[in-house]
């Protein structure tokens, strides 16, 4: 089948879908986005988190022909669109909360959507938050660390702006 | 700043560079993976590349009557169908013994071992024709517990014994005793005024990294294999994988690819020799990429291990003897059993002055999943039974854990039962200190309940009734590099060049980067060693010489050190470059902000201008000090390179009732000589803190008749953000003075004493007994076994 969608703001068409195929199967092997992770393929891990039309899902568990007319956001469409890293991705490189990375881009997409809503989570609601997304290098320290410092940032800089 | 220096110590130059050793410059990959474009393993892509999947076993000990992949062949879309009669070259294959099939022949010893793999134009093809391979099996009685293993005469043989002469004996692949001070005797024993004995279970624990194994293999003009891969080891993969081929080495080129973390799970052979052998059939790329399903049968895990130990001490607590039994479960084939078995024996009497000991340490084969490195290799099994001794001794006496720990603790210059003495910093009484002082956490505020701060988190379970507090303590000795007398060298090539106007070094290892930050130190280290602001790394493949394994808490010390040591030359050749051209005979040079500075003359030249159009690029290999095998019958000689300790305070909720644990924190102390990188180093202690967290309280690979039960990361539980406490950590920089710049090894000592600390502080909130990890709610409640 042929499946079309907005992937990061970009219309995009991916061709010969088998119907099995997963959302995040289709982004990574068809449509050159293999940002979103696979490291375990049934919602347990949390590393495939993408948006689907502003909510993030595990893209995983998300079926290819699901996404027909509707956007998606990866971890590629994080940064602005002059390449300019979202607070979230400073952040994490800033605060040491990347290691092997292969948790990070799911963890950017749900901390970024944590602090979308909740500009200034405590750390229980970071926590909570996250609690979906397993890390097996950092202890999750780090990862604190970097979702404070994202929030700090975010806060100050709209005081600046206002 | 620079210190003062001669000619003659020109090699020992430190330069104080912001993003030179001792700073935490950032990760040199770290922009990439944030924006989602570093390139793992399981993303490598290639036109009209294929995928290869391999048919596994559902028995964990069969005869294999008939094979028939007929209809699979004929399946559309399939390119190719191999099992062990298509393999061009040797059959067998592994890291210290030879005793693994490529694929399976005649035998299956493990339940998932690989049987037939299929290429195919889409996963799900692939899947679909392995479907239509027909497999006869007769199955056979599974030898799986201690008492079969060891009575081959009456439960039969895992690998019969002329298959494998020399290697193995009956069902052992490898024991190692030891023998210091008397022994054990009746005389040694007499000397005690307390006994204490005990009976450990450590569960099988899976390192599950979370970058599933994957790789690409992409067939070469000129007959060879060119391998993108997720590994620890390129050079030991490609030892391996070129006789399996059929091919020299050379043309086997192996080229690391993202790896999405190790643990030890990456130092065996996976997919490798699969993709490789179908690329070769089928003459196009083939990608492999497991599910994490395949993942857990596709690698090996923590050896289960069953612990008898015996401590004698004096009424004052000071130790007298130990005797200790550890028998580790190496499952159907070697993998690295030996070493973990002399681990295991070396370093299972703790960080402790033993005046006698009797210990034996085995592993065995088995038809349960293969078993092999995972961070701390054999030292954490022991750790997590001599800590509990040493809270029982301590309860026996009427004396603080912490300071019967402390009389007994090694410090430098103290002898191991190996005979070996500790010639570096050994500073365990201070680590406790340190983790004993330590603030601790807040009690848990009940009248302003936040249901995440309790044991159950968000599953709502209690408001606060039934749950106790508990406090523990632990310590750990870890060795550092590879031991009994291995040469695990590492080569190091650097070239200084200059490139826009800017001097430039480059860094070209094989070491693999695994996610601990390898390639941000080689930078800080081409920083400092050559004054330059600018350090490329070069990607890691075979074209320069072995940088050993990413394991044994060895890359700083080992490739770093050659790091250090290509530098040294470089620098060394541009200063005799300079006293040519220059004629200097000054002898207190160093390079700093990409120049050539005497100390007493000051600024000499630019880096770039006395380089001009040249390159210099050297590659050197660095040796640590040479070690001896452990005596095979007293386990005396001089094993190990490096020792390494942490220390840690645990302080756990745990709610009676419904037997759940929550750590409210977990603080570390730990020396680790010279920090080349803090921020790395703490996230290091963390990351392998967490890792022992998740053996104590929840990680285990349940295996029943040697079947598998929990493949999943639903049924098999890592610690999640929930699970895991603030991590205080303690950093100490004692220099070991045989190290580079007096760093020591830290990535495995953590996991070694945060799952005892962990499990003492819930004994200490429970009063129980639990002799085994992982702790489950029904040990807890008294609902279980």
């Amino acid at each position: 089948m042929r499946v079309t969608f907005t992937a990061n703001g970009r219309e995009v068409e991916a061709d010969d879908v088998w119907e099995g195929e997963s959302l995040l199967f289709m982004l990574r092997e068809r449509l050159g986005l293999p940002g979103s992770k696979n490291a375990c393929e049934q919602g347990e891990c949390g590393s495939c988190t993408v948006y689907l039309d502003g909510a993030p899902v595990c893209s995983c568990l998300v079926a290819a022909g699901q996404v027909q007319d509707r956007e998606v956001r990866t971890v590629e469409g994080l940064a602005d669109p002059e390449g300019g890293l979202d607070e979230v991705q400073q952040a994490f490189v800033d605060a040491g909360a990347v290691q092997c990375g292969f948790c990070t881009p799911g963890l950017l997409v749900q901390s970024h959507d944590l602090l979308e809503r909740n500009p200034q989570p405590s750390d229980n609601d970071i926590r909570e938050a996250l609690s979906g997304n397993l890390c097996r290098c950092t202890g999750y320290e780090k990862i604190m660390d970097a979702v404070r410092l994202a929030s700090a940032r975010k806060c100050s800089s709209s005081e600046v702006s206002q | 700043m620079s210190t003062i220096r001669t000619e003659k110590n020109l090699q020992n130059i430190t330069t104080a560079h912001p993003d030179g050793i001792g700073g935490s410059p950032l990760r040199p990959d770290g922009i990439l993976k944030v924006r989602g474009e570093f390139a793992y393993s399981s993303d490598m892509w290639h036109e009209n590349m294929l995928w290869g999947m391999a048919l596994r076993s559902p028995h964990a000990h069969a005869r294999i009557l008939s094979v028939d992949i007929s209809e699979a062949v004929k399946h559309p879309g399939v390119e190719a169908v191999m099992t062990h009669e298509d393999i061009p070259g040797a059959k067998y294959y592994g890291l210290e013994i030879k005793d693994q099939p490529a694929l399976a022949m005649g035998k299956i010893r493990y339940h998932g071992e690989a049987i037939a793999i299929v290429a195919a134009d889409h996963p799900e093809t692939a899947r679909r024709a392995l479907a239509k391979i027909k497999v006869e099996y007769e199955i056979l009685p599974t030898i799986t517990t201690e008492e079969q293993c060891l009575d081959p005469e009456t439960y039969g043989y895992v690998h019969e014994p002329d298959e494998y002469k020399g290697h193995a004996s009956g069902n052992v692949v490898h024991s190692q005793k030891l023998i210091s001070g008397l022994g054990v005797t009746d005389e040694v024993r007499a000397l005690a005024d307390v006994v204490i004995k005990g009976d450990y279970v450590v569960g099988m624990q899976d390192q599950a990294f979370l970058g599933p194994e994957s790789g690409l293999a992409v067939p070469a003009e000129d007959g060879g294999v060119d391998l993108y891969i997720a590994t620890q080891w390129l050079h030991v993969d490609r030892e391996q994988i070129a006789p399996v081929l059929g091919l020299p080495e050379n043309k086997v080129r192996l080229t690391l690819a993202g790896v999405g973390g190790a643990f030890g799970g990456r130092e065996d052979l996976s997919m490798q020799i699969h993709a490789c052998l179908l690329a070769q059939r089928t003459g196009k790329p083939v990608k492999i990429v497991y599910s994490r399903e395949e993942s857990f049968f596709g690698h090996v895990h923590r050896h289960p291990a069953k612990l008898t130990y015996e401590h004698g001490a004096t009424r004052d607590g000071k130790l007298v003897y130990c005797d200790a039994r550890i028998v580790l479960d190496g499952g159907a084939y070697a993998s690295a059993s030996p070493a973990v078995v002399g681990n295991a024996a070396s370093l299972g009497m703790g960080p402790y002055e033993v005046p006698n000991v009797n210990m034996l340490a085995v592993a065995l084969y088995s038809n349960n999943p293969s078993c092999g490195a995972m961070r701390g290799f054999g030292a954490v099994q022991a750790c997590f039974a001599y800590e509990a001794q040493m809270d029982k001794l301590a309860a026996e006496l009427g004396m603080d854990p912490v300071e019967l720990r402390q009389i007994n603790a090694v410090e430098q210059g103290s002898i191991m039962p190996t005979g070996q003495e500790i010639d570096a910093p050994a500073p365990v009484a201070d680590l406790l200190r340190r983790v004993k002082a330590l603030p601790l956490p807040q009690e848990l505020d009940t009248t302003h309940l936040d249901v995440r701060d309790i044991p159950g988190a968000l599953s709502n379970t209690s408001h606060g009734e039934g749950i106790v507090r508990g406090v523990g303590y632990a310590v750990g000795i870890k060795n550092v590099g590879f031991s009994e007398g291995f040469d695990d060298y590492s080569t190091a090539r650097v070239r200084l060049e200059v490139i826009g106007g800017e001097p430039v070094a480059m860094v070209h290892t094989a070491m693999a980067e695994v996610g601990q930050g390898g390639v941000t130190v080689h930078g800080q280290i081409a920083r400092t060693e050559l004054g330059v602001e600018q350090v490329t790394i070069h990607p890691a493949n075979t074209e320069v010489g072995s940088a050993g394994s990413t394991s044994a808490s060895r890359q700083t010390y080992m490739t770093g050190g050659a790091v250090k040591l290509a530098c040294e030359a470089v620098r060394n050749e541009l200063v005799a470059l300079g006293r040519k051209r220059y004629g200097w005979d000054y002898n207190d040079l160093s390079l700093v902000g990409g120049k050539v500075v005497s100390a007493s003359a000051g600024v000499l030249v630019p880096i770039a201008d006395l380089l001009g159009d040249t390159a210099i690029d050297l590659t050197r290999e660095h040796h640590h000090r040479p070690t001896v095998p452990f005596d095979k019958e007293t386990g005396q000689g001089f094993g190990h390179v490096q020792y390494t300790f942490c220390a840690h305070r645990a302080v756990v909720d745990v709610d009676v009732e419904l037997g759940l644990v929550k750590v409210v924190e977990l603080a570390a102390a730990q020396d680790v000589g010279k920090a080349l990188n803090p921020l790395s180093v703490v996230g290091q202690i963390q990351g392998g803190s967490t890792q022992g967290l998740g053996l104590a309280v929840m990680e285990e690979i349940v295996v029943k008749d040697g079947k598998v039960r929990n493949p999943s990361f639903t049924d098999y539980l890592i610690p999640t953000i929930l699970d895991t406490p603030p991590m205080p950590v303690e950093v100490l920089e004692l220099a070991d003075e045989h190290a580079p710049y007096g760093l020591r090894g830290v990535g495995e000592a953590p996991t070694l004493s945060s799952t005892p600390a962990v499990v003492a502080a819930i004994r200490a909130a429970t009063g129980l007994a639990l002799n085994r990890v992982p702790v489950r709610p029904e040990h807890l409640t008294g609902t279980g076994e």
